[in-house]
């Protein structure tokens, strides 16, 4: 009997990516819970933690604050996002590729990059401090600025896709009735996009409530879950209370993210109904109002970019305002220097290779070949964990996990390799989804016409496969680099001196008072990832030149 | 010896039997139809014996070899499905050579081209198929399960996608292919046109069961029940009961037909519209009617018309050719003897649902 060599292979890449969603996922996370129930001797005290934590004034505030911080900047956020994604989408404005490439702008830095921006701006020497009114920067005020300016761009690319589907005959229909455009607006385009508002205020309500970056530079005497993580753990030792704090943080999350994934599925079934493209017409006041709108915020957005780079060139800010490059000397500031900024594009770039061939080949594992149909379906469930922990709580998980003296995996704690391994799973569900988006988009026959032809699996998976899904490969791969790149979340918990990345190089240098070297870091992050995406965008177009012959051919 | 046989397939989906319990065997240069509406079980069956999904109960068995447990490539065949699945970043060339074995290049070429000029598009070979149309793609794609020389040609739907006419000339082209390659094919489709017109033999199939297996003409001309009766081609449907003697009383008539049925069994009788018969035939046939004609339909080569009879409970349907219906002037309204041959109409014990 012929039992085929065709799907030994298969099976056995199963098995090793099922491990490695095992080792890399759901150990470290039970190894958070077990660490919850211990005190500082590592002995089992049961709850006492979490009675602790509900006793500790302190505790409870900070998660409080989280949520007061998170549900501010979602609602502010998405006031700014949907008029700009409405103006992109819905109307006739003049200059709407330009406006939604320059959204993303804030995607390609820290989110310190914003929060240092505002401390020259608005802070005790900042140039528009008397904006601010007495009132302080540092708190709640700073952070939820900044944090606007960080999440901005994932709210508006996910409500431009929730007002693109737009079926223009309902518009049509609602017209030939006769109704007026705010009564089509509030009976026509908000309930086509309601699950997109929703699925974007969940986005930006976890990106916040996640993030370290922003409130360990402005939080001041503010303290949020995701600073408390890092005060329990890095500043008072204790691990117990940690995993505590770190479990309270994952709560909302996971929560949010069962929602967004909730509301998402809906807003998709309504995207795959067949409907009539709209065309907006145009209207000279509405195009006008929305060019007007998306500008100022653009120009917002430029301007706190704007003023990152600015800081880094100046030499002693405000007293000193002569142009200089001394800021980009890290070797002054920080002990790294700029091997700092080494470690970080090596982190990037393996982050970028393994987690693109880990997502790419775990989503064809659950896909493509057939059998093992339980399993697969715990996998795909696994493979979205990641999505629900914040990186703050995975860099916890990963220290008490691979710090164990009893593991095996132990040599891993202290070298690059933890702090990739740590990145391609804590961007992981992103890649994984995109990937196995691009997969069912393919004919499901191709294996098994394959198979009837008698061409082994890998052979098709080479020939057909990748080339097919080259597009979706890349976008994986940029969106890892860029995101490794400016990441401070879990490798604040896993660096070494040696493997320190620019992103923790700069908390430390803006700790330790040399501000302007910090913004100076932001920028060279900041334009290695805009060169890599103009590389990404280059390598597209090329692609789309090699390829255009058969991706879309006229009849 | 059977090329293909298949003993007491079953594949299950929980409580749900897809396929439930078919035997069939396949002769070797036979053209089989597995036809039936969509949600029988002849996809199912067909991606059993292709190895595609396992069968939860049951043996296949391919020129003689239990290939029960086989994974598809070790079945030798070739398979077509109705999406095509061509590889869209591959010139149609080398879609076609994608399964031949062979690395030598020129014996590669070669193969290619032969293929393509049997499906009729030696032309083709550089292009990429989302150039071609749709009837051209699913030629390449018969070429290419075709190019390893395989004995058995799976084909799944194959012109369910096409346009009626592409589909006209493509089942006579797959059927030639079939005959000069001395292939054994089977083909499912929810077509009874395309079974009828292609096939050596046609299986029937209904709730993942055979209902039927017999040639095109078997089927139409004596459906075993009334779900093929009503499945394919057209049919008049009346409830009634049986009296006894052959005869079965529909509401206020009784027809002569034949049959066993004993005196009170209710029972189904149908009857082709093309079998009504009219004029001269009606009056010497052992069911002659009085109707009148209520409404009538062109439909091309000849009329159907709605005739109301006495003692019907509702108006069934007769087709009259086009020169008949011009020669006695028929038109809504008039009145006409029709005659139900007791040898056209078939009796079945279910009652209607």
């Amino acid at each position: 009997m012929i039992r085929s060599r065709g799907r030994i292979g298969p099976a056995l890449l199963l098995g090793a990516w099922c491990l490695f969603l095992l080792l890399f996922v759901a150990c470290p996370l039970a190894a958070l819970l077990v660490k919850a129930f211990e005190n500082r001797e590592g002995d089992w005290v049961g709850p006492a933690n979490f009675a602790a934590f509900l006793a500790s004034e302190s505790l409870v505030d900070a998660a409080l604050h989280s949520l007061f911080v998170a549900a501010l900047t979602t609602a502010i956020t998405l006031l700014l996002a949907f008029p700009f994604a409405y103006g992109l989408t819905r109307t006739a404005m003049p200059g709407k590729a330009l406006f939604k490439a320059l959204a993303q702008i804030p995607l390609l830095a820290p989110s310190l990059l914003p929060a240092l921006s505002l401390v020259y701006l608005f802070g005790n020497k900042g140039l528009l401090r008397g904006a601010m009114m007495g009132h302080s920067l540092y708190g709640p005020i700073g952070i939820v600025i900044a944090s606007v300016f960080a999440a901005f761009p994932q709210a508006v690319l996910i409500l431009v896709t929730a007002l693109s589907v737009a079926d223009a005959r309902l518009h049509e229909s609602a017209r030939a009735m006769g109704a007026g455009p705010l009564r089509r607006f509030l009976t026509v385009t908000l309930p086509g996009a309601q699950y997109g508002v929703v699925s974007a205020a969940f986005v930006v309500f976890i990106g916040v409530i996640s993030d370290f970056g922003v409130p360990i530079v402005l939080g001041g005497h503010y303290p949020v879950l995701a600073t408390e993580v890092f005060e329990q753990v890095v500043g008072l030792q204790d691990f117990g209370m940690g995993a505590v704090v770190g479990m309270a943080l994952l709560l909302p999350v996971s929560l949010a993210i069962l929602a967004e994934k909730w509301s998402a599925a809906r807003q998709k079934a309504l995207l795959s109904a067949r409907a009539t493209v709209l065309r907006p017409t145009r209207d000279a006041a509405a195009d006008s109002a929305a060019f007007l709108f998306c500008a100022v915020v653009v120009l917002l957005l430029l301007g706190i970019v704007a003023m990152g780079g600015f800081v880094s060139v100046i030499t002693f800010w405000p007293y000193n305002l002569h142009l200089t490059w001394r800021n980009f000397a890290f070797a002054r500031f920080d002990s790294a220097g700029w091997d700092s900024f080494a470690n970080s594009l090596a982190l990037a770039g393996w982050t970028a290779l393994c987690g693109t061939a880990l997502t790419f080949v775990g989503a064809y594992l659950t896909e493509k070949p057939s059998g093992f149909d339980r399993l697969k379906s715990w996998l795909r469930l696994l493979a979205m964990v990641p999505m629900g922990v914040p990186g703050m709580v995975l860099g916890l998980c990963y220290i008490f996990f691979f710090n164990h003296p009893a593991n095996p995996l132990s040599g891993l704690y202290g070298t690059l390799a933890i702090l990739v391994l740590s990145s391609c799973v804590h961007f992981y569900s992103v890649g994984h989804l995109t990937a196995s988006t691009a997969l069912k988009q393919l004919d499901r026959d191709f294996e098994a016409v394959s198979a009837s032809l008698r061409v082994p699996l890998w052979r098709t998976f080479w020939r057909i496969t990748v080339p097919l899904c080259l597009p979706a490969i890349l976008d994986i791969a940029l969106y890892l680099f860029v995101n490794a790149m400016t990441t401070v979340s879990a490798v604040v918990f896993l660096y070494t001196p040696e493997t320190k990345p620019a992103s923790v190089a700069i908390l430390n240098m803006e700790e330790s008072g040399t501000v302007a070297a910090a913004a100076a870091m932001c920028m060279v992050i900041f334009c290695s990832s805009a060169v890599v995406r103009g590389l990404h965008m280059a390598v597209e177009r090329i692609l789309l030149r090699l390829t255009q012959r058969w991706r879309s051919v006229p009849r | 010896m059977a090329y293909l046989a298949l003993s007491g397939i079953e594949k299950r989906y929980g409580a749900f039997a897809a396929v439930d319990g078919v035997s069939l065997a396949v002769e070797e240069g036979e053209f089989v139809c597995f036809l039936g509406p969509s949600g029988c079980g002849k996809t199912s069956l067909l991606r059993v014996i292709a190895g595609l999904d396992r069968q939860s109960a049951g043996r296949v068995e391919i020129a003689g070899r239990d290939c029960s447990t086989a994974p598809p490539e070790a079945r030798d065949y070739g398979i077509v499905f109705q999406s095509y699945a061509l590889f869209p970043n591959l010139t149609v060339a080398r879609n076609v050579g994608y399964g031949i074995a062979t690395q030598e290049r020129a014996r590669v070429k070669q193969r290619v081209a032969e293929m393509l000029a049997l499906v009729g598009l030696p032309q083709s070979g550089d292009k990429y198929p989302g150039q071609l149309s749709g009837g051209q793609q699913q030629r390449v794609a018969l070429a290419r399960a075709l190019a390893p020389s395989p004995k058995l040609l799976l084909l799944d739907e194959p012109l369910s996608a096409l346009d009626a006419k592409v589909r006209l000339t493509l089942r006579r082209q797959i059927r030639e292919v079939h005959d000069r390659l001395g292939l054994t094919t089977i083909m499912v489709t929810h077509d009874q046109e395309e079974a009828l017109t292609m096939a050596d033999r046609i299986v029937v199939m209904n709730q993942g069961r055979v209902e039927q297996s017999g040639r095109p003409h078997e089927i139409y001309a004596r459906p075993a029940s009334l779900f093929i009766a009503d499945f394919v081609g057209s049919m008049n449907i009346f409830r009634g009961t049986a009296t006894g003697d052959g005869r079965v009383r529909l509401g206020g008539v009784e027809l002569a037909c034949g049959g066993g049925f004993g005196p009170g069994a209710a029972v189904t009788v149908c009857w082709r519209p093309e079998d009504v018969v009219i004029g001269a035939q009606a009056a010497g046939s052992a069911n002659p009617v009085q109707a009148r004609i209520v409404g009538v339909e062109f439909l091309g080569p000849y009329h159907r018309a709605m005739l109301r009879a006495r003692g019907f409970d509702a108006p069934f349907a007769a087709d009259l050719s086009a020169h008949l219906v011009r020669d006695l002037g028929l038109a809504s309204g008039q009145e006409l003897q029709v005659g139900l041959p007791a040898a056209s109409l078939h009796v079945f014990p279910e009652p209607l649902t």
